[in-house]
């Protein structure tokens, strides 16, 4: 049982918190500090981002944290090697989450055998197709011990996403309405129904909720349907103001209570 | 089943496939499950026949060049593409798409657009159809091409910078693909060359494949037979060429040659030779080859025709080169100038700085005298004319 597992399995009826950041952004050395402070200030488990040149799941906040990072000169490689530290900083589930190119470049085997050598649990790779995993990489994936999580959005078939509850070890990555990073959460009878629609099907893995979810309306909003909710943007976008560190407990306790 | 062509999941070899966000897949599955039986349909090859006769101006003619082929000493035919009504070839698919979201019911059409050709033809079908149409430019292509972007907006479309990355033609089908995950329900993306997930680069070659099923009539009415020993096409994303190439690939004793753009020099840093340059990766969907760096970062290209400089190819293409069944050549800005100014003085025909990548192939190879080459020249140069002048100082 990895890290995710145990997260869920010990929840009770806790609202999960996951924070999202871009590996290298604001600075190439930034990742491990903020990681550390994130988890002090009461998130329950992190997802770091891997930059990539051409994001099309991203909005405009984490396009320019990406480029920012990869200006910076992050790569891969760098990564983990920072991350080489994460597990004597950091004891909450970590889940990196980018674009399958630079995986495929890296070397899936390598990649998930880096991943576990450093502490990640999880994976999050919304440009790789269900199919693919299945044909190709889930053996590698399963012999790693770590979880690769699948997206579903409002249009995804009932059948689908059976299919995904099936595929998946960590938990399902609810998008609250099909759209790209960063467009804030507009809760309607539509988006009530729809989660309702999911909570409905007595999926065996964990549900959380993310895309648009920035403060503590949506927040409360999405756990009341879900078993977590995952913010981005909202905290990227204050990873570029001044004193950012200082700034980060303030901005957890704000979303919980 | 050719092992040139798609097969069942979507891949040509280990080329293709559809690395598309969950966001995309029910606009993605909708069409892999829907373009064939629509546009194998009576209705629809009925109307898209007649639209490429009586709109488009097809055929385009099949020109044997008298003067250039003294030069050469061989037999070239001309594609002429550049007749087409906008211009180039980009239209054969813009009337196959515009058709095919009509029969899915959609209401709004994306495109992105480099030299903004692409875009004018995605304009031109929904202004045909009345359909309300955003195009997504980079911002310094918008700079660059003026009057594309003039014609756009005549046609009724909506122009938006593409403001991210490197604010050009990549940057721009990102842009649009981030439109298409925001806009799942009503929304048809119009894809302007062989690239992007499964079906889209067989879907917009069956549309370019027009080309070479009439070059067959074409060859057989002037030289008795239906295939020449060459058939030449420049590749940005591939589209012309997969449609020269299209009835051709099955055919050995036609050699298939497609041209990229050279830029400054294949090594100079500034160029778009994918095909050399390039590693197999996956962009916009696919998996094919790409300009990018050993961490997997996609890296912009270059070349003096904004057609060309795209950072892949499509994926077919990729498994042409790499099965060896088509050669894959490289011409310089310098080169493709020379070959535009050559066809011009020749001929009387100023050729698109991207069909003129293709001509210049020729000064490269030999030819027997009763050989017959065929040239895709793929559009007009009049969206280039500010280009020739300033490089000779005309
Ligand atoms: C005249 C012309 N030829 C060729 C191209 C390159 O596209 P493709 O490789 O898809 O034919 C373009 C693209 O804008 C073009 O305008």
């Amino acid at each position: 049982m990895n890290r995710i597992n145990e997260l869920f399995a010990k929840k009770g009826d806790k609202r999960i918190l996951s924070i999202y950041f871009t590996a290298g952004y604001p600075t190439l050395d930034s990742t491990l500090d903020i990681a550390e402070a994130l988890e002090k200030a009461g998130v329950d488990f992190l997802e770091i981002g891997f930059p990539y040149s051409d994001p099309v799941a991203d909005g405009p906040v984490i396009q320019h944290s990406s480029e920012a990072a990869l200006r910076h000169g992050m790569t891969l490689h760098i990564l983990f090697e920072q991350l080489k530290a994460l597990r004597k900083r950091v004891s909450i589930p970590v889940l990196l989450m980018g674009y399958v190119n630079p995986v495929l470049q890296y070397g899936v085997e390598n990649f998930c055998k880096s991943c576990t050598a450093v502490g990640v649990d999880g994976v999050i790779v919304p440009d790789l197709p269900m199919y693919e995993f299945e044909e190709h990489y889930r053996p590698i994936f399963e012999a790693n011990g770590l979880s690769n999580i699948f997206l579903v959005t409002p249009q995804t078939s009932e059948a689908r996403i059976r299919k995904i509850d099936d595929l998946s070890t960590g938990f399902i990555y609810l998008l609250s309405s099909s759209a790209t990073t960063g467009k804030n959460l507009a809760v309607s009878e539509d988006t009530t129904t729809y989660f309702s629609r999911i909570r409905g099907m007595g999926l065996k893995n964990p549900v959380v909720i993310g895309f648009g979810i920035s403060n503590q309306e949506t927040f409360i909003q999405a756990t009341d349907y879900a078993d977590g909710a995952i913010v981005g943007s909202a905290f990227v976008r204050l990873l570029g103001e001044a004193d950012y560190m200082e700034k980060i407990p303030r901005f957890v306790r704000q979303l919980r209570d | 089943m050719s092992k040139y062509q798609v097969n069942d999941n979507g891949y040509y070899g280990n080329f293709g496939g559809a690395y598309i966000p969950e966001m995309l897949y029910p606009n993605v599955d909708e069409l892999q499950r829907s373009y064939l039986p629509i546009i194998q349909s009576e209705s629809f090859r009925q109307e898209f026949d007649q639209l490429l006769r009586d709109y488009v101006g097809r055929p385009s003619p099949l020109y044997r060049a008298g003067r250039l082929s003294d030069r050469y000493g061989t037999n070239i035919f001309l594609k002429r593409e550049d007749l087409n009504h906008t211009g180039a070839h980009k239209i054969n698919n813009t009337i196959g798409q515009i058709l095919l979201a009509e029969r899915l019911g959609k209401k709004r059409i994306i495109a992105e657009t480099g030299a903004g050709q692409h875009g004018v033809a995605t304009a031109t079908v929904c202004a045909l159809k009345g359909l309300q149409c955003v195009v997504y430019m980079g911002a310094i292509d918008i700079e660059r091409q003026a009057p594309n972007v003039a014609r756009m907006k005549m046609m009724g479309a909506e122009v938006i910078a593409a403001t991210s990355g490197s604010k050009t033609l990549k940057d721009a089908t990102n842009e649009a693909l981030r439109d298409w995950i925001n806009n799942p329900l009503d929304t048809h993306y119009i894809i302007g060359s062989v690239v992007g997930p499964h079906p889209y680069p067989d879907m917009v070659a069956r549309f370019q494949s027009v080309i070479s099923a009439e070059t067959r009539k074409q060859l057989l009415e002037k030289t008795g037979r239906e295939t020449p020993d060459y058939a030449v096409a420049c590749v940005g994303g591939g589209s012309n060429a997969a449609g020269m190439f299209y009835h051709f690939l099955d055919e050995p004793s036609v050699r298939l040659v497609a041209v990229e753009a050279a830029g400054k020099g294949v090594h100079s840093g500034e160029s778009a030779a994918t095909t050399v340059l390039g590693r197999e990766g996956v962009l916009h969907g696919s998996r094919s080859i790409l300009m990018q760096t050993e961490d997997g970062q996609v890296i912009e290209p270059y070349s003096i025709s904004a057609g060309l400089d795209y950072p892949g190819i499509g994926p077919q293409h990729a498994w042409l080169h790499k099965s060896g069944r088509a050669t894959y050549a490289a011409i310089t800005d310098e080169e493709a100038m020379q070959a535009g100014l050559l066809l011009t003085r020749l001929e009387g025909i100023i050729p698109a700085i991207e069909s003129a990548h293709a001509l210049a192939q020729l000064e490269k190879m030999t030819f027997g005298k009763d050989e017959s080459v065929v040239v895709c020249l793929s559009g007009r140069g009049d969206k280039d004319l500010d280009n020739y002048m300033k490089y000779f100082g005309f």
